[in-house]
């Protein structure tokens, strides 16, 4: 085993622990909104992002027209676009078949823990450090969803285990409000949600969202005047 | 529950997957052609985490009732801000999920309301 993909593998082990609640409430959340297991788990094999799983999850539960379930899940994958472009200077020497291999596996956690590590030249094999990073993130992610499959049927109603879902978003959240202007993106955001929580189509939420980032732009344009 | 069927859903789980993969990939395969998001972009996308996280919680805790206690006094939303005071300090996704289901079954089965 490369030395490199060792390295990753011991730096992502605290990392793990928050992936495990996170994977069994998308599993357990799969199961209540009423998809399949085969459905639950494959979901988190081809999208493997949690917060657009959830989402996805919450808005099949409540029968919202595909093309919103669709459209809202990208719109919360966009950020890695980001994380895309900062990692790809460091992958540019692999081969075509590698890069599109390496991408599968790009999540926040991966991305935060690589690019910290590179930055740090603690790294001589960007590929293999990578690859310990995130096989495991991708293990855990799919061992625990399939167990959160397993206690979704088996919890009663009564418990309110679906509340687990904004926990997790709240959790996510809250540390990324790090400045005025974020913070009012996600209160502009959750204000209109709350309000248009009836509008058709469910169009609340990316009605929320595309004028959260648009009041957050504003903010910092008058910020920085 | 869903009212989707089999189809509907394996269709949105491909859709996701593939779009998903494919924002994955972008600069990545793309690096030498193009090797920076676009400042205005990159700008906007800082905005998504917290305007969508955002959008997906606080409907989720907050109800606007008849009256103004009514909204204030539920127990998804208190719970919740006693889990939001969690993951301010802690940061930590097993505390802020561990303190918020105990708080909303604290309410809900022990508290008379």
């Amino acid at each position: 085993m490369h030395a490199d993909f060792r390295a990753g593998a011991r730096d992502v082990l605290p990392v793990l622990l928050g992936v495990v609640p996170f994977a069994m409430v998308v599993g357990i959340a799969a199961i209540d909104a009423g998809l399949t297991p085969l459905q639950a788990i494959g979901m988190s094999a081809l999208v493997y992002a949690g917060s657009s799983q959830l989402a996805a999850i919450e808005l099949l539960g409540e029968s919202a027209p595909i093309a919103v379930v669709v459209f809202t899940a990208i719109i919360i994958n966009l950020r890695m676009v980001m994380y895309s472009a900062s990692i790809a200077p460091h992958f540019a020497d692999y081969r075509r078949r590698t890069r599109a291999f390496l991408a599968y596996f790009l999540t926040d956690q991966a991305y935060a823990l690589s690019l910290t590590a590179y930055e740090a030249d603690a790294v001589e094999s960007e590929r293999w450090y990578f690859l310990g990073v995130a096989a495991p993130i991708s293990a855990v992610w799919m061992v625990c969803t399939a167990l959160g499959v397993v206690l979704g049927a088996g919890i009663p109603d009564s418990w309110g285990l679906s509340f687990a879902i904004p926990l997790v978003f709240l959790a996510i959240l809250v540390p990324v409000m790090k400045d005025r202007p974020r913070t009012v993106a996600a209160l502009v955001s959750g204000a209109i949600a709350v309000l248009l929580v009836n509008a058709p189509f469910n169009l609340g939420l990316p009605t929320g969202a595309v004028a959260g980032i648009a009041a957050g732009l504003f903010t910092e344009v008058i910020r920085n005047r | 529950m869903t009212d989707h069927g089999p189809i509907a859903i394996w269709g949105a789980i491909l859709v996701i997957g593939v779009a998903t993969y494919l924002i994955r990939l972008s600069f990545i395969h793309l690096f030498g052609r193009i090797d920076d998001v676009p400042p205005a972009l990159e700008r906007a996308l800082r905005f998504v985490p917290p305007a969508v996280l955002a959008g997906l919680v606080a409907p989720a805790l907050i109800t606007v009732g008849p009256t103004l206690e009514a909204t204030l006094l539920d127990d998804r939303l208190l719970a919740g801000l006693v889990a939001g005071a969690v993951a301010w300090r802690t940061e930590d996704m097993f505390a802020t999920i561990g303190v918020g289901m105990v708080t909303l079954w604290v309410l809900r089965f022990v508290v008379p309301w």
